[in-house]
Order: structure tokens, then sequence, then C-alpha cells
């Protein structure tokens, strides 16, 4: 695992983007094919299954470092990653041992069907071989949740240039159902179309958020603007009688949404399109939340599928008739889509319609709308533009409505993970309720590291309690909670539950008398719930 | 007890002293001259010779300062004072009190493993001892300094290589001077920033053979720092000051660096673990070599460190301080930075 390790490090050391893309390069020219195709695995979210219950493996390593189990856990607490506190706490390695990453990949794919204490046995000798970056590396493939600081887009940048092939095509020889296990460096990435996988969806195009006045994006002709429908983005395949159905994640949920089974028979075959996958019911999108719900679910019974059925809203046709016409402009592709969703005529399948406007003010207008339409802004989209890969500038952007607010008071604390990892990062917020505080929410993002520092020391010399790894505080703190939606909730204690909230900014100018109240919380649920 | 906790810091009711107080008090033993310990105000200091130029220098030249040698004994109303080496920074101490055969030693902030500079740790045994906990956590295992710092040189060399300027930050007072110590001289210049530079002068004139540095002005050409390294303070990172030096990497010296979090919120090249602090083997071999029967444990990880101790037999209890560790060198220190920007 020395090279893999190595680029693992110098990864970690820097944060140019020039440097990793040359380090991961060196890389792939090191590596073997099986390495370096587990590596691609790696980078673009495919991890092997975990073999060994987290709980073990921390009851081990404790035992192993011969430390009582609190204090590993505190210990853990306070790195803030099971990976690296394992990798520190250890003792020292007894001998060195240099396997490949696929060996070691393969060592833990095998404990699966291990006995306990033969898992034991397995992970105590792979401890003792490593050295504490290595462990760490190790560690991190055992537990899951891999990040290496490089995105896929920088990984496809970096196999770009080792292999030649230009970027889109990589990124979409990346796309699908693929395992190091299924295929080879040689087929998935060199060959052209050998094992061509009907199922396989095209990298999606992302847009940015708008920051500059509409203004700047010149003569309104030039563009068309959408609803940004809340629900999640997805495309459908319909190849050779299949359908198949992706989410962005870029996973395969053809069985979680079984209304679209219906567009198998309706769209003809070598349809792609791309859209929303949107919970709504009488003539209306409902609350995301309910999508969240259904998401979790392992079987899908019919009170899920009435309470929270679901439609395809279309954005966009990507693969028509067979062939690939991402290429052709905007414009033209949404002829084909208006004109195929009113062919397919089946109420499962809408077509997300243009916002109609002349000038930029009136477009303005249109968002301030957003919420009436249970929409969370509106999408700008050039004419001509075509259909690109990944989050690209430019021709597409996101023009979001303003968040909802509410001031509220930090109550409890919790230290955060990974660049964080030691710093309480993670508060709990509340409003009045008379006399009493009443959390309503958590907020993680929001905060300059500048001012992570002076609340992580405001924690440090006002904590109250402490629960585990959470701390409560003196409640003094004030902060102006942004979120993008509210709804009820039965499983919270203030009744209701946001959606994507975080910190707008630190009201040092309000002391916490004058935080929001429950009751005003309410109103807003009353008004956009 | 012989020695209690106040909310002015800690306190011998017998001698009517403070050690290193965070308010101001009539008499005052100070174990070393970083600011969260040696603070301004007390109408009385003691400590030890070396340390003692530090502290005028930092708190002015007409504090009212006795001092003593390592090992001295000083007697106040009864109560028998010595100070013994703590191995953190120079002239850093314990310090060991002893009324009617009862004896306490206050640590301070310390390090057991030999640094190259700095007088080496000594236990001194005792009855009751106050230690610090500041990496008192099984994750925190410092490497050996002669590893640390091979890997600091080949980090120089490599940047020489790549024609750049090298930008190692540490602390003013301790940290820096360890960091010029240990360098490998032969690979180029060190270059410090001012804040270090006029500690170290403190520390030659006191006798102290440090190995030779060149204090960073304005009239250098920038090309002379090209492929020589410069000493910095935590603070140096992301000022402008930093612009004579691009190109350059920049690396941060301290024991917060052997988390990866922590290295990555830096927001640096480097990071290198090396701390003025006991890491835990540390600790738990000076506690053990105390033979103390009761310990407190101050500033770190003290709830922890605490029930660890007493979970090995030892009595143990912690204690409120306002000292502060090694914050400063991850820029989350409230006093020493304040402290630096004013050096």
């Amino acid at each position: 695992m020395k090279y893999f390790t190595e680029l693992f490090t110098r990864l970690d050391q820097t944060t140019k983007t020039l440097v990793k893309v040359d380090a991961l390069k060196e890389y792939f020219h090191k590596a073997t094919d099986k390495d370096k195709l587990w590596t691609i695995a790696l980078l673009s979210h495919r991890r092997p299954k975990r073999t060994i219950n987290r709980n073990y493996i921390k009851k081990w390593a404790a035992e192993f470092s011969e430390l009582p189990y609190w204090l590993f856990e505190e210990s853990y607490h306070i790195a803030g990653d099971l990976a690296e506190t394992i990798a520190l706490i250890l003792p020292s390695p007894e001998s060195r041992t240099d396997n490949s990453l696929t060996y070691w990949i393969e060592y833990i794919q095998a404990l699966g069907g291990l006995e306990e204490n033969e898992k034991k046995a397995q992970l105590k000798s792979a401890w003792l071989s490593l050295d504490a970056t290595e462990r760490f590396v190790f560690n991190k493939l055992i537990t899951g949740g891999f990040r290496m600081g490089v995105s896929q887009k920088l990984m496809v940048r970096a196999l770009a240039k080792y292999t030649g092939i230009d970027e889109s095509s990589l990124a979409h020889r990346l796309m699908g159902n693929w395992t190091p296990e299924t295929t080879t460096f040689q087929d998935l990435i060199l060959s052209e179309d050998a094992n061509e996988d009907n199922s396989r969806p095209y990298p999606f195009y992302l847009a940015y958020a708008l920051e500059d006045e509409t203004e700047s994006l010149g003569d309104t002709s030039l563009w068309f603007a959408e609803r940004k429908w809340d629900g999640i983005r997805g495309q459908i395949i319909v190849r050779e009688g299949e359908l198949y159905v992706w989410s962005r994640g870029e996973e395969l949920v053809t069985d979680k949404y079984p209304e679209y089974e219906v567009l198998k028979e309706k769209l003809p075959n070598g349809t792609v399109l791309d859209g929303e996958i949107l919970p709504y019911k009488n003539g209306q999108p409902l609350p995301f939340n309910l999508l969240q719900t259904r998401i979790g679910r392992k079987n899908l019974t019919k009170g899920v599928l009435q309470k929270s059925p679901v439609i395809f809203k279309a954005y966009d046709v990507l693969e028509w008739q067979g062939e690939d016409i991402r290429q052709w402009p905007l414009e033209k592709r949404r002829t084909q889509l208006e004109s195929l969703v009113g062919d397919v005529g089946d109420p499962v399948l809408h077509l997300s319609d243009l916002v109609i406007f002349n000038e930029w003010r009136q477009l303005a207008a249109e968002r301030d709308r957003s919420r009436e339409f249970f929409s969370e802004g509106i999408m700008l989209k050039r004419k001509d533009s075509t259909y690109k890969d990944g989050r690209k500038k430019g021709d597409w952007w996101k023009w979001k409505v303003d968040p909802l607010t509410i001031d509220a008071v930090m109550i409890y604390a919790m230290r955060g993970s990974g660049r964080r990892a030691n710093l309480y990062t993670d508060y709990t917020f509340a409003v009045w309720d008379g006399e009493q505080l009443v959390p309503f929410t958590k907020a993680y993002s929001g905060l300059t590291d500048k001012e992570i520092g002076q609340v992580d020391r405001f924690v440090k010399k006002n904590t109250i309690d402490r629960f585990g790894p959470v701390r409560s505080v003196t409640p003094e703190l004030v902060f102006e909670i942004a979120f993008e939606g509210i709804n009820k909730s039965s499983r919270h204690k203030s009744g209701v539950a946001l959606r994507f909230p975080r910190i707008k900014r630190w009201r040092h100018d309000k002391p916490k008398e004058e935080a929001n109240t429950l009751e005003e919380l309410h109103q807003l649920l009353e008004v956009y719930g | 007890m012989l020695l209690q906790f106040t909310e002015i810091g800690i306190h011998c009711p017998q001698a009517d002293i403070y050690i290193d107080p965070w308010r101001p008090v009539d008499r005052a033993l100070i174990t070393h001259g970083h600011a969260d310990h040696s603070r301004r105000g007390h109408k009385y200091y003691l400590c030890t010779e070396a340390a003692m130029p530090v502290i005028k220098y930092r708190l002015g030249q007409d504090i009212n300062v006795e001092t003593v040698k390592f090992g001295e004994v000083k007697t106040i109303n009864g109560v028998k004072f010595s100070f013994h080496p703590a191995g953190h920074i120079i002239g850093s101490a314990q310090i060991r009190v002893e009324y009617k055969g009862e004896v306490w030693v206050a640590s301070g902030d310390y390090k057991v493993a030999a640094d190259g500079l700095t007088e080496t740790f000594e236990p001194v045994k005792c009855h009751t001892f106050i230690t610090e906990s500041t990496f008192g956590l099984p994750i925190y295992k410092w490497k050996s300094q002669k590893d640390e710092f091979e890997e600091i040189n080949n980090w120089w060399r490599t940047n020489q290589e790549n024609g750049k300027t090298t930008v190692l930050t540490g602390y003013a007072l301790g940290k820096a001077q360890r960091i010029i110590q240990n360098l490998d001289h032969s690979i180029g210049t060190v270059y410090t920033h001012g804040a270090v530079e006029n500690v170290n002068e403190v520390i030659r004139n006191q006798g102290v053979d440090l190995k030779s540095t060149v204090r960073v002005t304005q009239d250098i050409p920038k090309e002379n720092f090209k492929g020589n390294i410069v000493v910095a303070t935590p603070s140096a990172i992301g000022s402008p000051w930093m612009k004579k030096f691009m190109p350059y990497s920049v690396g941060v010296a301290s024991g917060w660096m052997s988390l990866r979090g922590a290295r990555r919120r830096r927001a640096v090249d480097r990071g290198f673990v090396l701390s003025d602090h006991a890491d835990w083997d540390e600790l738990n071999t000076a506690v053990k070599a105390t033979e103390a029967e009761r310990v407190f444990v101050t500033h770190g990880y003290t709830n922890i460190f605490s029930q660890w101790l007493n979970e090995q037999g030892i009595e143990s209890a912690t204690v409120e301080t306002q000292y502060e560790g090694e914050l400063t060198e991850i820029g989350e220190s409230t006093v020493k930075e304040e402290e630096e920007e004013s050096s």
C-alpha cells in the first residue's frame, strides 16, 4: 500500500489543485491497473462493503492498546475521526510489510465471511504490520467514509492527463454500476465501448448559484427560466425495453419509485431524461421531507405510496433514439422534450414549465413568488447551451429565493469531525417559550474559522454540563439561523423541522432575551409550512 | 491544605504567596515566562535566574524580582520553596513546597524528553503533585526529536530544491529557540521574525549558546531569503509580512499537529509534531516518578486525565485554572497571542 499511502499523504498535505492533480497523475503512472481501478472506485464513492461492525473495531482497538474503553471513546470524540484515533492510539508496529492496495481491500472483504474471533485476529495482525499512516488508510477502508480531499472531478482530470482521453468521455465512462470486481481498468477506462452498460447514466450538469445581478447575464431573450423544484435530481433511462432511474448521488434507485414503471412502455427505447423526482399530490408539490421519509424505507407500503407519491418533472432530454444529444443547443433539446412529454401523455411525467419574462425585474418578481409554487427559486439556462458534465459556470445558474431566518440562542455544542475535530462546531439552537428555551434545530456551517475559534473558547469556558460528546452551555450567544423551509414535526419538542438550517451570522448586537420565540417560529410554519 | 486553589491562583496561606497567579498579588512565584503563567502587576516576583531575563524583558525592567538557582531553598515563614527544572523552556521550573514534612510540587508546564537547549526535566518526589494535562490523551505520542527534525530538515531541503523559502512557525519564546537549535544549519541561513529575534537576544545575553540567526528587516533583498528558512510566530501566517518570502512553503511546529483535523484547519503546507509539553506517556512517567499519593490536574484534558489516574490507583482531582497550554500555535489562545503582537 506504499504508493497509495504516499498518494494519500501528498494529497493531505496540500490544498492546491495543481499539486493534487500531479500527485494523482504520478500515482497512476506507478500503480498497477488493479490498484488504479480501486483508487478510481474509492474516489468515485464506490467503497467496498463494510465487513466489521464499528463497535467491534472500537472495542478491539481499545483492547489492543491496553486502555479502558471509556478512554478510547473520549479520545475518539476529541480526534473526531475513528480511523485516526485507532492509528494513533495503537502501539507501534512489530514488523512492516508492503502489500498492495488491492491486497488489503481483498483482505478486508474476506473478513466478511469470518467468525468474530477470526476477524479479531486478522484485524490485529493487520494493525501490527502497518505504520501509523498506512494504518490510518487501512482504517479508512474498513470503516468506510473514505475522503481524500479530492473530488471526482479532480480525479477525472488527473486520469485524463494520464490516459490522454478527454475529461467528459472519462466522466461518462465512470458513471453507472461498475465495481473493480466486475470490470478492469482496460475495459472501463481505455476501451471505447466494450461492455456497453445499458444502465449507464450521463454525468449531471450542475449549476452554480448566481451571485451577480441578473442584468450581468445580458439580454433576457438569450435565457430560459424555470422553477427550481425541491425534490431529488434524477435521470430516467429507457434502453432495450428496460427502465433505470438514477439519483444525482449516482445511485440506482429504480425500485424506490414504482410510479415510473409505466414509462418503460411509454418512452421509446434509447431515451434519457433529466429531471426532478418530486413528491406531488392534488396538483401541487409536497414538502421535501415527505420524500425523505420515503427514501429510507426498505419496503414501500401502499400507505407510503399514497402519502407521498412522486412524479418526474422533466428538465431536459439527453439521449433521443439512442443518440447522445447533449451537444444540441438547449432550445432544440427543449422542443424535443416538449413533444416527447406530450406524446407520452402520462400524469407521472410532467414538463418543467418555462417561466415567461421579458425583463429581469419581472423575473425577480417571479422569484419572490417561489414559495407559492413550493419551489426553491429560479433556474436560468442559456438557450444555446449544451448539456455539460459536472458543475460548470456560465450557461446555467440557480437563483434561489432568500432563505427564511430566525434569531436563536445556542444551548448545546458538540465537537465536529475532520477539519473541525477537537473544536466545538456543531450547535443546537433554541427559541423562547415564555421563560424557557426550547431547542428547535441544529446547525453546523456558516461561521468563519475565526468565529468558530471564538465560539469554541466560549463553550469551553461556559460549560454547564457534559453528556458524552455534548456540552450544555450558558445560554448567551445569539445567532441568525437561515433555512429553506419549515414543516410540522411530531418528533421534535418544538413541533417543527427545518430544511437546510445553517448559521447566517452571529448576532453580537443581540442579547439573548431578544432572540425569537416559539410562537414566532410557529407563525412561520403557518405561512410557509 | 498547604496549597489552595483560589480565584486568583495557586495560594500558599502559610507563606502567603501565590504560584503563577492570574490576578495581581503581593508575592508571586513564577514557574516560567509565558504570558499565561507570568502576568503583569505583582508587587514581587520570585523565579529562577535563567527565567528572569525573559520575564523582565516581557513585563518591564522595573519589576521587583528576586531570583534563585535551581535547587536553592528559599524559606518564607517556615515554608521551604525550591525550583527544579521543568524542561519546558529555558529557566522553566517546577516549584517544590515543603512545610512540616509535607511536600507539594506545582509543575507549571513541563516536558520530560531532553531537547538540546532547555535544562532537562527533573523528577521531584512529593506527596501532592500538580500536573498540567495539555496533551493528556493517549492519541498524543511524540516521535523522537531526532526523527521530527529529520523531517523538518528534509522539508527545508525539498523547498530549497524547488526554489522556495521555508517558513516555520512556533511561538516566540521556547519553541522558536528549540527549532533554531535543532535545524541543520548547513542547509542555509536561519532568518527570524522580530518577535523571535528579540527573545533570542535576551537569551544569548544570559549566556546561552544559541545558534546564529539573522533578523528579517526591510533592507534585506527579497532574493536573499530564497532557499533559506524563516522562523516566525504563528501570527505571521497569512499576514502581509509573509509576502517578501514568496514563493514559500509554510509549516507549523506544534503538538496539535499530530491531529489531521488541526493540520488541515491551519491550512498550512506542513504540520510538524513538536511540543514543549509532555505527551501521554511522559505525563504518566512524570506522575509515577513523583511517587505522589495525590495529583491535581490543571489545564488540558483535565477530567479525562484525572479519571485515568484515579483508575490507576492515584487519588486525583481536577482544578480550574486560567493556564492555556499550547493554544497559540493553532491560533486558539487568548492571552499569548496578544503578547506576541505587542512584542
